[in-house]
């Protein structure tokens, strides 16, 4: 197998990661979410294994596993079962219209390959299009983790954001285990929090919308009750404040 | 096996087992004197760890840059512990905490110190974000544990921008390792501290500055820079008050250690982008920032996480500055800092039982009805805006002065932004200390004012006087941070 | 040698004329087949134009030249295009201004025209249609242009005989840029022959109909030349993908009939497997709401600018 195809195959597996991940950003429905972000998954882990097999690095393989496994098959399943069982509301709003969206996210994608190209020029080829990959998928999430309002989808965002995570620690070659161990710890504990919150704000506000949730911060923004009261902060909410409960 | 490596030993197994067996403890009462028992064990052994250090290795390290931050970690842990076992007794009787809570609460305490002890001793870059992850994910599971809408908004804003943070952090720990890689070869040795300042300058410096910068807004936002402070009043204001104190005291501070390690590695590249300016214009912009927000502030808690945000701010510009003399000034304002934040909350946790009410208009005449505490939180006012004679005045202090003899300009909106909080933050504890006394609900035994008043004690102290031993360390990590 | 070639040449222009109709018929019958109907005859799109032929031209008394004169132009304007693209045989005389540009540029005229057309005689319906119609065209446009530049950044020219050698060379290998690429164009030559989900051919409800809202006016031989421009447009589509991605067994200059025959047998192969594809989507899939296809040929943008961001990061830039 030749040096530059195993380049190329990196690259389309690389390259599709961030595809799936412009994908994520568009979709409006929660299961057709979940359901990509499986295949999110699934993608990485073959391009870590791939990056095993080049780089002749076999713990790879067990990080390529613990992603299918885990974020391919264990955590959507368990998303699902979760809406589910919440009755979580299963359509998707976005703060701004996916067309806007899609032009940042295509601005990020550029920005992260403008970026990470000049300043590796002395890496290994290899290593340069994994971490801008790895970058722009980061970004990708980040993004969506802003542009949504619903706690389950900033959630998938969170978790793809560390997909491009794991991208860019197997393109650095021979990182140690300790990668390995805090990048799957890291998702085991997330999931556990997620769990606990996702839970718990369901239980407290029927809803995983989280603009429910702003309307409780301590100090409410002025514009909220109208005009001319520009000088006057309101006052905190008293009934979650040292009383019973 | 040495007697150092053992004492390194026994501050991460002491708290990790404390943790464990907290968790299992059903009786509340037993298990905050356990969180008392683990933690003054585990300050006794990270004392003497000043004494006897092991040898170096590529996963734990103890030095001269760490030894001070990991005893006055474990000193400030210990006298939180000793607050909050007064503290949830209250907590139990107005209902807000249950029994069941508490078990989780003491086990997740432990497990925040074994984290934040992890953290400043690792040697390894990926180990001490692994720490830094788990400190985050513990304090984000208790600042919810009240489970009211306001807490859970808070924690799942502290988790949503801490872990972000995170995930800069960990790339931009990613890329230094590639940086470090291309010269030192794969392996652990590429990943180790003490390599990577040494070896520093080798390193491709495209490759360095693209690491800094994601790991400033990474570790950044765990310290709570501005503009990626958005988690903090929150966290603060709405978690139990001794999370508050370790927050503010110790968790920002291992953040900011890490951003030291990391601005020392750059430090030793002279082709890499000057970490200083970009570090001192973060610094004056959250310190100016922080100043105006404490003047709207009703929340008596948000007052002092804003005041958090500031003087992390002035930490970070002294470190942005360089040179001995503000890298001394940052330091001793991060142990002082630590100290006074930590006490203030306290005496805030009991101004709160006392008045039944965390809101500022509602509290008035602590002098009053009850003086220690309304004396302890105008000294604890007064020390953290940097009055003399209290410690954070003599950091303040050289802090002007070394901005005034190097960047002029500079120090006018420092010294301004000082001007402002100082007056901010007087303002709303005279209000709070003196006038006429609305009805106070309870009696709060004078006993529990001991952690907060030994605090004091300590930076009143601290402004006179600072043993030689201290003042030499002090200056040699201050060379050492360049 | 030269004249072999323009014998070969003139073959092209004439097959693919004779090819189109062939096309449609084809495409429907393999959709209605998979409806479970029985379908057309294959050769009935034929028919359709020898009966139009036949017809009289009823010309609107508000029309001007533009109406009359507006099928010849588009149908010239497409035939151009469809003659030079590389089908069977590559390197033939005319394949030196067989540009992307060029056949980009040439089927624009032919939209424009025909949007002026549509609003040339005044009707409401012809408004629709057109302004639907460049809707469609303002971002199937630089979809088209996002594939031309990820093809031609890899093959170094736009001209398709330069790319056509470079796809069918070995230094090609397997490349995201270019999957991404084809996903572009075939969304865009789906939007722009008028085919299922952008647009149906056989509707005439106001509320769904684009290139059919354009022609309303328009009978007898005027028809009959926009109909087949506008089977030839697909073909063009089909042609363009068939040599851009799929290059094998295309005919090379000097190596007797016999090769142009098999490469003759290779594009109406290549076709049929297009046009099969093309039915399949048509059948499994609905028509989107007309401010939907916005957002469809965002998506192809998005494909095209993606595949060209993406090349920055491989081996050869």
């Amino acid at each position: 197998m030749t040096a530059e195809l195993q380049f190329d195959v990196a690259h389309l597996l690389a390259g599709s990661l961030v595809l799936v991940s412009f994908m994520l950003l568009y979709q409006a429905r929660m299961y057709a979410l979940l359901n990509l972000f499986a295949l999110h998954a699934v993608v990485l882990s073959l391009s870590v294994a791939w990056q095993a097999y080049i780089q002749g690095a076999p713990h790879l393989y067990v990080t390529a596993l613990i992603a299918l496994g885990f974020k391919g098959v264990l955590i959507p399943v368990s998303l699902h079962r979760i809406v589910q069982q919440l009755h979580i509301h299963r359509a998707i709003e976005a703060v701004v219209g996916v067309g806007p969206t899609m032009l940042i996210g295509m601005g990020l994608v550029a920005l992260s390959i403008g970026v990470v190209i000049p300043v590796t020029v002395e890496t290994d080829s290899l290593a340069r299009e994994d971490l801008a990959f790895a970058l722009a998928v980061i970004l990708l999430g980040l993004l969506m983790m802003v542009s949504r309002h619903n706690a389950v989808s900033q959630v998938i965002g969170f978790m793809s954001l560390e997909n491009g995570l794991v991208l860019a620690a197997t393109g650095a070659k021979g990182m140690p285990l300790v990668i390995e161990i805090s990048v799957a710890f890291s998702v085991l504990i997330a999931f556990i929090v997620i769990g606990i919150f996702l839970f718990r704000i369901r239980e407290r506000f029927d809803t995983v919308d989280l603009r429910a949730l702003d309307d409780f911060r301590g100090e409410r923004r002025l514009f909220r009750m109208g005009e001319g009261l520009d000088t006057v902060e309101l006052p905190a909410v008293d009934d979650s404040r040292g009383e019973r409960g | 096996m040495s007697l150092g490596a053992l004492l390194l030993a026994g501050v991460l197994v002491i708290p990790v087992g404390a943790a464990a067996v907290l968790a299992l403890l059903s009786s509340y009462r037993l298990g905050s004197r356990l969180n008392i028992l683990a933690s003054l064990s585990t300050f006794g052994v990270a004392a003497a760890l000043f004494r006897v250090r092991p040898e170096p290795g590529l996963f734990l390290i103890v030095d001269d840059v760490n030894v001070v931050f990991i005893v006055l970690s474990t000193f400030v842990g210990l006298t939180t512990s000793i607050f909050s076992a007064g503290y949830i007794g209250h907590e139990l009787e107005v209902g807000r905490l249950t029994p069941v809570t508490l078990r989780f609460y003491h086990a997740m305490y432990q497990a925040l110190m074994a984290a934040m002890n992890l953290a400043l001793v690792a040697n390894n870059v990926a180990l001490m974000w692994v720490a830094v992850e788990v400190a985050t994910l513990t304090t984000v599971l208790m600042v919810g544990i009240y489970r009211t809408h306001a807490a859970l908004e808070a924690a799942w804003k502290y988790f949503i921008l801490g872990s972000v943070g995170i995930a800069f952090a960990l790339f931009g720990t990613i890329v230094i390792y590639m940086a470090a890689q291309s010269a030192l070869g794969e392996g652990l040795d590429a990943m180790a501290w003490t390599v990577l300042v040494s070896e520093s300058a080798r390193f491709d410096p495209a490759l360095l500055n693209l690491a800094f910068v994601f790991l400033l807004l990474g570790y950044g936002t765990k310290v709570g820079l501005a503009p990626l402070h958005a988690w903090l009043p929150d966290a603060h204001a709405e978690g139990p008050t001794p999370i508050s104190a370790v927050l503010s005291g110790l968790l920002l501070n291992v953040a900011l250690f890490a951003l030291l390690r990391f601005k020392m590695v750059m430090a030793g590249n002279p082709d890499s982008l000057a970490p200083g300016p970009v570090m001192a214009t973060m610094g004056l912009g959250s310190l100016l920032f922080a100043a105006l927000m404490l003047y709207r502030r009703y929340d008596i808690k948000r007052l002092f996480a804003y005041s958090s945000i500031e003087h992390m701010g002035i930490i970070v510009f002294a470190f942005g500055m360089g040179g001995p003399l503000a890298n001394f000034a940052g330091l001793m304002h991060m142990t002082m800092h630590s100290l006074t934040k930590s006490a203030i909350f306290f005496t805030v946790g009991h101004v709160a039982h006392a008045k039944g009410t965390q809101r500022i208009e509602d509290i008035r005449g602590l002098t009053q009805s009850h003086p220690a505490l309304g004396w302890g939180l105008l000294l604890g006012t007064f020390a953290i805006a940097g009055m003399p004679p209290m410690g954070m005045f003599m950091s303040e202090f050289l802090l002007v002065s070394t901005t005034i003899a190097r960047q002029p300009l500079l120090a006018i909106p420092l010294v301004l932004g000082l001007l402002l909080a100082f007056g901010a933050l007087l303002t709303q504890a005279m209000g709070m200390a003196f006038g006429e006394g609305k009805r106070g609900t309870a009696v709060v035994p004078t006993m529990l004012y001991l952690p907060e008043f030994a605090h004091f004690g300590l930076v009143l102290v601290a402004g006179v006087y600072i043993p030689p031993p201290v003042v030499a360390w002090f200056q040699h990590v201050a060379e050492l941070l360049g | 040698m030269a004249v072999i070639s323009s014998v070969v040449q003139g073959v092209q222009v004439l097959l693919v004329v004779v090819l189109a109709p062939l096309l449609i018929g084809y495409v429907r019958k393999v959709r209605a087949r998979l409806l479970r109907h029985r379908g057309p005859s294959l050769l009935q799109p034929y028919r359709d134009l020898v009966r139009l032929i036949h017809k009289d031209a009823v010309v609107a008394e508000t029309a001007s030249w533009l109406f009359r004169v507006a099928p010849y132009l588009v149908f010239s304007a497409i035939w151009v295009a469809a003659a030079v693209v590389p089908s069977f045989a590559a390197d033939l005389p005319f394949s030196r201004s067989a540009d992307l540009i060029v056949i980009v540029a040439l089927l624009g005229t032919a939209r424009f025209f025909l949007a002026l057309a549509g609003l040339d005689v005044g009707t409401s319906f012809g408004g629709i249609g057109s302004s639907r119609e460049v809707m469609i065209a303002a971002l199937a446009e630089p979809a088209m242009l996002m594939v031309v530049f990820t093809v031609s950044l890899l093959a170094g020219s736009t001209q398709l005989s330069s790319v056509v050698a470079y796809m069918s060379g070995p230094d090609v290998g397997v490349r995201i840029s270019l999957a991404l690429s084809l996903f572009g164009l075939m969304m865009v030559g789906i939007a722009e022959s008028g085919r299922i989900p952008v647009d149906n051919p056989a509707t005439h409800l106001e509320l769904t109909m684009v290139h059919e809202a354009m022609v309303l006016e328009y009978s007898g031989r005027h028809l009959a030349m926009i109909e087949l421009a506008g089977s030839l447009k697909l073909l063009v589509y089909l042609s363009l993908i068939a040599a851009i991605f799929a290059p094998w067994g295309m005919a090379v200059a000097g190596q007797g009939i016999g090769s142009y025959l098999v490469g003759g047998g290779v594009y109406v192969a290549k076709l049929a497997v297009g046009g099969f594809a093309l039915a399949v989507f048509e059948a499994s899939v609905a028509k989107m709401r007309v401010f939907r296809v916005p957002q469809f040929l965002a998506m192809a943008l998005m494909l095209g600018l993606l595949g060209t961001l993406l090349l920055f990061v491989s081996r050869t830039l």
